[in-house]
């Protein structure tokens, strides 16, 4: 019995669980609900254009802004003392164990016209804002619940970059501000990236969010694909074509982000 | 000794961060605050404070459908975190002993259902369970709800037990077998106990993954059976009742206690191992 | 006469089709204490596995006490091991890593009660000198201190040979020199056969009886520490042991050879007249006179101060020498030099001639000891399973 062998029962149970659904999938994108093969699927996609844009807009704006906002963040958690550290870090992984949903449904009831913001904005004589069922408030879900996930790989990338090489950057003449930009942002680009993926794969796929704060007035991807198999529009073959297509976009996407990645660090000799 | 030199380089981060940092964790908390205050909130409202009250947290108890979708939740996140725990510690012993040109793509398999969209991994096996169901005269259910959450819980174990693994000194088994032990002998008495944490990790993540879980749910338990986020789900459509704000409350707060628990022993384990630092450097 | 405890015939061994060992005889007797020593990649390793029983030959035998023991497991032989790095198990503490193997005796019927597995631990702590260190956690130890517990772990279970691989390779070289000691009074405390495998020549001349010199997956040479230096059998083992110029000569007749067209005394006999062959001369064993009472002539180029001795570099004829003196000789000097007859050793020509002792890039010499990480990762990519039998 060698233990390699050990890995057997697993590598069966990939090939029925992750990789035979795939295979349905593809099987299903190119076939008619009679079981003929077909690209019509695919054809018939075109009229979900605006929808395919939506999704990938409003991804690409959350990763963005989960940038800006959360690298800052991991930046500034990386200087405290390590006690400091690790409260915060535990402070930021908190609410994920509340449910995603249920976080969600409290946005619902800070952003509805009647809701505390509006109510706060009233207290201080200022005019009401329309958020709910808008884009805005898709973004602020998404923001919010996947913050997190850009935050922390930017982080732990961050707090492993030695110490001494900060110093030696400024022994060679560098000040605080290019350490930063010769050193911390190139090495930390790594958890960027990694943060990228985790915040954009799940953004535009989501449907809870646009459903919850969206109202449906905003359809993104994962609606359209949620409608195809447990909706109204009953329609698995054309699911299948669509999360196909989407699979295949995040990685090509992916695949350049990567490459961007990897050109940056060789360019800075890392 | 602790070391009390003051870098020059590395300042510590000013007002201006910190107060940065504190509105970041504001935005994180605000709507887990409103959720805790208005599941004491006398009326059903959710924005306007009515007065205070404990029936929401009286009334979860006796209302059937949430404790039954909060059973199968738990009965799920228990048995699939268990299964998927054992499943990934020798499905991880056995990628770590093949060569690298079996183990890398291997390891891309496994990464799948942890880099794919979890609308997608839900779909396909909804598809899956959907034609194998036909064939097999089967529907989907609780059993299809617990294959698939043991499915997308393995790889996070595999990836939390590898690195334990790696770290293991190649010789360790051969001594093992040295002193007198068989090779399976050797898995349960030194393989097995010193990748331990990694294998408690396992647990944990798989087990909240699982009780966190909606999207592979929705698509693979079928019309019949509900886990609490998918009786969320069903009530943010309506209206929610807030005897949910109440139970997440609860399991708000027992998370926290743990947290609390384990970061208390992390540190003093830290401490110890400073000490013991401290005597290596004589 | 010492009884053979060990024996391996015409064994070799092969990963992926490279050749790792290549036909290697030798036995090794009860009560010895043999050193196999060689460069990183040589086979010393490797063949340390076979005998522990982690690897088996791809053909030849290995006899145990007379019985062959090609397919008999780790777990059932009277032999134990010090690993590289340890291997201690960190999962347990001082105590409990040392008696992890008595443990297991008991549960194979060898009945040893919990009483007595205590006084061997506390024996073996003692004769370890870590006495009071039996709940310490073994992660907490130093470097020094965990070297103990692996050969209390070892030693507790009174093993006919321990086989020890590089143990002294992650310790500074203070506690090198000590640990050195207080191995080899171990072993002949307990009488036990030690199978030692390092690279460090000085650490294989100090502590063996016999040494094994391996390059290539051969067996290079046999012998005591004092043949090897002294009589080394081709110009790899000269150089590999200690520091040596090798330069060619021609044997004119028993006891005269000609290097650099003089003609010098040697102790050598048994060559053909006129045979080329390899001639080696210590740097210690030149005697350093004034140009003109010199056999040979040359001018220093370089010189290292080593605290007792110099190492000056001297060219002769384009040929550059390393010699050790006492003597300050300013780069730029005419030096001649005398050679007794017992400092000059006679090799047959053979695979190794001409790739070693020329002293023209020096500075390379040293930095050839510190290399054991390289071994364990050429290892890494031949095998990354725990066990190969």
């Amino acid at each position: 019995m060698k233990p390699k062998y050990f890995s057997i029962p697993y590598i069966v149970w990939m090939g029925i669980f992750v990789v035979a659904p795939i295979f349905f999938v593809v099987v299903y994108a190119f076939t008619t609900a009679d079981g003929y093969p077909t690209l019509q699927n695919f054809a018939a996609m075109s009229r979900f254009t605006p929808v395919f844009i939506r999704s990938f807009l409003l991804a690409f704006i959350s990763t963005v802004i989960c940038i800006l906002i959360g690298y800052p963040v991991a930046y500034i958690l990386s200087r405290e003392g390590k006690r400091v550290q690790r409260l915060m870090i535990m402070l930021i992984v908190l609410p994920m164990w509340m449910n995603f949903l249920l976080r969600t449904y409290a946005w619902m009831s800070i952003l509805e016209n009647t809701g505390l913001l509006n109510r706060f904005l009233a207290f201080l004589g200022l005019p009401a804002l329309n958020i709910i069922n808008t884009p805005t408030a898709v973004v602020i879900g998404m923001v919010y619940n996947f913050l997190p996930f850009m935050i922390l790989p930017v982080y732990s990338v961050i707090v492993k970059i030695d110490r001494s090489l900060f110093e030696a950057a400024q022994d060679l003449g560098a000040n605080n501000f290019s350490v930063f930009r010769k050193v911390v942002f190139p090495m930390s680009l790594p958890g960027v990236l990694s943060g990228i993926m985790m915040v954009f794969v799940p953004a535009v796929s989501t449907f809870v969010i646009t459903q919850l704060l969206g109202g449906g007035m905003v359809m993104m991807l994962g609606d359209l694909i949620e409608m195809q198999f447990l909706g109204t529009a009953y329609n698995p073959q054309l699911g299948s074509a669509i999360a196909l297509v989407m699979m295949f976009i995040v990685i090509v996407f992916m695949y350049f982000v990567n490459r961007f990645g990897q050109s940056d660090e060789k360019a800075v000799g890392a | 000794m602790k070391n009390t030199a003051v870098s020059t380089v590395v300042k510590k981060p000013g007002i201006l961060g910190r107060s940065y940092t504190a509105f970041i964790l504001f935005f994180l908390y605000a709507p887990i605050f409103i959720l805790i205050t208005f599941s004491f909130n006398s009326t059903r409202s959710r924005s306007v404070w009515t007065g205070f009250t404990l029936d929401w947290y009286r009334s979860l108890f006796l209302d059937s459908s949430i404790m039954n979708a909060f059973y199968t939740t738990l009965i799920v996140a228990v048995i699939s975190a268990i299964v998927a725990t054992i499943a990934g510690t020798f499905a991880a012993v056995g990628f770590h002993s093949m060569r690298r040109r079996w183990r890398t793509p291997l390891m891309h398999i496994n990464n799948i259902p942890m880099m794919n969209a979890d609308i997608a991994t839900g779909v396909s096996l909804s598809l899956l369970f959907i034609s194998l169901g036909m064939v097999l005269r089967f529907r989907l259910g609780f059993g299809t709800l617990l294959l698939a959450h043991i499915t997308f819980n393995i790889p996070y174990v595999v990836l939390s037990i590898m690195p334990k693994l790696r770290q293991l000194d190649n010789n360790l088994v051969d001594a093992a077998c040295d002193l007198g032990c068989t090779w399976i002998k050797a898995f349960w008495k030194v393989i097995v106990p010193e990748i331990m944490p990694g294998i408690i990790n396992g647990l944990i993540i798989a087990f909240t993954l699982s009780i966190d879980d909606f999207v592979i749910s929705y698509f693979t338990a079928g019309g019949n059976v509900m886990t609490l986020p998918m009786q969320i789900f069903a009530m943010t459509r309506r209206r929610i009742s807030p005897e949910i704000n109440a139970l997440s409350t609860i399991l708000f707060l027992t998370v926290l206690a743990l947290l609390i628990v384990i970061n208390i022993r992390e540190s003093k384990q830290e401490e110890k191992l400073h000490r013991g630092e401290d005597s290596r450097d004589r | 006469m010492a009884k053979e405890l060990i024996r391996l015939t015409d064994c070799r061994m092969a990963f992926d089709n490279e050749v790792v060992l290549n036909n290697i005889n030798l036995y090794i007797n009860d009560k010895e204490f043999l050193t196999l020593l060689g460069p990183s990649g040589c086979g010393k390793t490797t063949m340390l596995r076979i005998i522990g029983g982690f690897l088996k030959p791809v053909s030849g035998d290995v006899f145990f006490d007379g019985v062959r023991i090609n397919d008999v497991p780790p777990h059932k032989r009277a032999v134990n091991t010090i690993f590289q790095k340890y291997a201690l198990f960190t999962h347990l503490n001082v105590f409990d890593n040392i008696a992890f193997g008595l443990r297991l005796q008991r549960n194979n019927g060898n009945k040893l009660d919990k009483f007595e597995i205590h006084n061997r631990v506390m024996e073996m702590l003692e004769v370890v000198s870590l006495k009071g260190f039996e709940k310490r956690d073994v992660t907490l130890l130093s470097g020094g201190q965990q070297q103990r517990v692996a050969i209390a772990r070892a030693l507790v279970n009174k093993p006919k040979v321990l086989l020890l691989d590089e143990p002294l390779g992650a310790l500074d070289m203070r506690l090198r020199k000590d640990m050195q000691n207080e191995l080899k009074s171990i072993q002949q405390a307990t009488g036990i056969t030690f199978i030692y495998v390092t690279h460090d020549q000085e650490e294989a001349l100090a502590m063996s009886d016999t040494v094994v010199v391996m390059e290539g997956g051969v067996i290079q040479q046999i012998g005591t520490p004092e043949d090897i230096y002294n009589e080394p059998k081709n110009a790899f083992v000269a150089d590999f042991i200690g520091e040596s110029n090798i330069v060619d000569g021609i044997m004119h007749s028993d006891g005269v050879v000609e290097i650099f067209g003089r003609k010098f005394k040697c102790l050598d006999k048994g060559f053909d007249p006129m045979e080329p062959v390899d001639v080696v001369i210590r740097p210690e064993d030149v005697d350093i006179v004034p140009p003109k009472s010199g056999k040979l002539k040359g001018t220093v180029t370089g010189i290292t101060f080593r605290g007792v001795l110099y190492d000056i570099i001297v060219d002769f004829h384009g040929f550059k020498w390393l010699i050790q003196t006492t003597d300050l000789c300013p780069v730029g000097t005419k030096i001649g030099i005398k050679i007794d007859p017992d400092g000059i050793h006679i090799m047959k020509k053979g695979a190794f001639s001409g790739m070693y002792g020329d002293y023209s890039s020096y500075s390379a010499e040293y930095d050839e000891i510190s290399d054991a990480e390289h071994e364990q990762d050429q290892e890494d990519e031949e095998e990354n399973e725990f066990v190969s039998s």
